[in-house]
């Protein structure tokens, strides 16, 4: 390999007993692309997310993170038999890789959730606060008697300045949940920020706003992504968005690869319109 | 939390808190020292911390573990094994030839020990237990109190636990008291110092609570999937918040033994797991607060205020009817079902001492 992928997936199936979720998918994202996932309701798109982040452990197949390889699989035990995945023995030779989200997490990737999962019994400001748990310097003696005292105003500033960023330093010390929708998902982006990724995860984070608030969201996107030096890899339904901002797309259908290229590729692609036929989203 | 302008509530809150410990020194010194104030405020002190401390894992990581009374007993028995002065360990090991254990430790040492043996044992069975779901964890941290009662118990024990016979003639919540060349007490400090030790260790778990590792658990509790998605290992934490309440349940355990003077593997029932979980719930699950108040009321109801329900009452001639031994616990379950079924956040819901002396919040701020 000359040339290393910030993210890269090679052959990934997912399958929960007789579904497959995720059928031998294969794609890579470079350093500052923003790529986006598309495909129908069901098609698999957070299920990829999740074997990404380890949330799940692929049934076959390998993801690598900057050149490194975060998670590698191949059927074993009773999956052997009822594998329906690609590719079954590629990796067979190979050792078995996983890693918990958290490990995840501190190599620098981080997510968001399709339905939103903030902290509900935190405010807005301890949100953005808990997270940076995973980079502090101190143990848990140091913490305990408060002799951090510097690692924990550099915490809070850092809060600040995120919650600054999206416009919500004056509601910080309201409860996360009470926020409106589109504002949660604002928390939920600048909380992931929080754990200073290289590789930011967003699943569907349009869900729920409205055309203005998906014209800002897709500004905001970009605006953090030069600004955090960020990769961006997208799961979004609202076309202006994924049309507007991804360098690439993927699309996907019954957790399959069927078209993959810049928007106006995507936009003329046969495959991609009867995919999508019947829906009302394209 | 709230920073600068927290610190008037902070300060009014340790006023009060200073209030209180300055009345009971007072109290003390003035009242007889038989006064039921002071049995209550003794181990209404121990149950506090004890509360305080299974708050912490049920309450702010959302741990369901019923293994308090196991952990109690640990930290009781250690306690009074190395406190127990060596000229009557003959007395107390009577049937064991002394005992093999023939060193003592100082009480604050002992009260330490106490508390990491307690962590230690937590560490060890953390490991398996802690990969249960709730209500699988209940069921086996209830599983490891009951083990460890019938393991101390054991004869072949008996060098070191003394078997299923009694622990006595430690050194006692008493032995506080200062006393002059006669003999005769000076400054009563035997309820003072429990209420600071109980004090101490309630203040480590609040600056624990307050620290970025207590963000951590408070995030497990919230979201287990997002607090792992954004980077928090949930084993590692969950098992710290296992040992470290288990340690604070130990020392408990060994105020307790202070308390009752003597210790007995089987008066360690779940029955006293209940007794803590009822003061954890009617206080407020999240609560410190809440659990330190109501313990005191808890210990207050049980000991004194309701001991009349066990005994016959005569108005003039005419028996008050129900009035018999164990009415109490009916009279008790009754509260403690209206409690649960209408005060469901318990006194305090999750709030604490200082949010009393904030102004409200706009309508919607608090409110979950
Ligand atoms: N843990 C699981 N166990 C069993 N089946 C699962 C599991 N997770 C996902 N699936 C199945 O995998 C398929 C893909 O689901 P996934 O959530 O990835 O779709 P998606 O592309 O994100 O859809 P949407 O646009 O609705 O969010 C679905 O059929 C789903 O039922
Ligand atoms: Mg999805």
């Amino acid at each position: 390999m000359s040339q290393e992928h910030v993210l890269d997936i090679r052959h990934l199936t997912m399958q929960f007993g007789g579904v497959v979720a995720v059928n031998d998918f294969s794609m890579h994202i470079d350093d500052g692309e923003i790529v986006a996932l598309i495909g129908p309701n069901g098609a698999g798109k957070t299920t990829a997310f999740n074997a990404v982040t380890s949330v799940y452990e692929p049934t076959n197949g390998e993801i690598l993170f900057e050149g490194e390889t975060i998670a590698r699989s191949h059927p074993t035990g009773k999956m052997k038999k009822i594998f329906a995945g690609g590719h079954p023995d590629a990796f067979v030779s190979q050792p078995i890789i996983r890693h918990t989200p958290d490990e995840i997490t501190k190599k620098g990737i981080s997510r968001t959730f399709q339905n939103i999962r903030l902290f509900s019994g935190m405010t807005v400001f301890e949100n953005v606060l808990t997270v940076q748990h995973l980079r502090k310097k101190s143990n848990f003696f140091t913490a305990a008697f408060h002799l951090n005292g510097a690692e924990e105003k550099q915490m809070r500033e850092k809060t600040m300045e995120l919650l600054k960023i999206v416009g919500l330093q004056d509601l910080r010390d309201e409860m996360a949940t009470s926020l409106p929708y589109g504002k949660q998902r604002l928390l939920e982006i600048i909380r992931a920020l929080a754990t200073d990724p290289k590789l930011l995860l967003l699943d569907e984070p349009a869900a729920g706003m409205n055309p203005q608030e998906t014209l800002e969201l897709a500004a905001f996107i970009q605006d953090i992504k030069r600004k955090f030096q960020l990769t961006v890899f997208v799961i979004e339904h609202h076309m202006d968005l994924v049309m507007g901002i991804s360098d690439r797309i993927y699309v996907i259908d019954f957790g399959k690869q069927i078209a993959e290229g810049v928007p106006s590729e995507i936009q003329n692609n046969q495959a991609v319109i009867d995919a999508y036929l019947g829906g009302d989203d394209l | 939390m709230k920073e600068k302008k927290l610190t008037l509530a902070n300060v009014a809150s340790a006023l009060i808190v200073l209030c209180l410990y300055v009345a009971v020194f007072i109290a003390e010194q003035k009242l007889p020292a038989t006064s039921m104030l002071f049995t209550v405020l003794k181990k209404g002190a121990t149950y506090a911390l004890v509360a305080v401390s299974m708050n912490l894992l049920n309450g702010f990581t959302g741990i369901f573990s019923l293994g308090q009374a196991g952990f109690m007993l640990i930290g009781a028995y250690v306690y009074a094994i190395f406190t127990i002065p060596l000229e009557q360990r003959v007395n107390v090991y009577q049937y064991y030839a002394g005992g093999v254990v023939q060193f003592t430790l100082p009480v604050f040492v002992a009260m330490l020990l106490a508390g990491l043996v307690a962590a230690f044992f937590a560490f060890l069975i953390g490991l398996p237990v802690l990969r249960l779901k709730s209500d699988y964890l209940a069921i086996a941290t209830l599983g490891f109190a009951e083990i460890i009662r019938a393991i101390f118990q054991w004869n072949q024990l008996g060098p070191v636990t003394n078997g299923s016979n009694m622990l006595r003639l430690f050194p006692t919540f008493n032995d506080f008291n200062i006393r002059n060349a006669d003999g005769n007490v000076t400054v009563y400090l035997s309820t003072l110092v429990p209420l600071l030790v109980a004090g101490v260790c309630i203040a480590l778990i609040v600056m624990i609570i307050n620290s970025t590792y207590g963000r951590a658990l408070r995030s497990i509790k919230d979201d287990e999937v997002a607090a792992e998605a954004m980077g928090i290992n949930l084993a590692h934490h969950k098992r710290l918040a296992f040992c470290v309440s288990s340690f604070f349940t130990g020392i408990g355990g060994a105020m307790l033994a202070m308390y009752q003077t003597t210790v007995q593997a089987k008066s360690f029932t779940s029955a006293m797991t209940y007794e803590i979980l009822l003061i954890v719930v009617i206080g407020g699950v999240g609560s410190v607060t809440g659990s330190c108040i109501s313990a005191f009321l808890f210990v207050a109801a049980s000991e004194w205020w309701l001991r009349f329900l066990d005994e016959k009452q005569m108005i003039g001639n005419w028996e008050v009817p129900l009035l018999r031994n164990g009415f109490r616990l009916v009279v008790f379950s009754i509260i403690i079902m209206i409690v649960v079924l209408f005060f469901r956040r318990g006194i305090m819901g999750t709030k604490e001492l200082p949010d009393l002396f904030r102004r409200k919040k706009k309508a919607g701020g608090e409110l979950k």
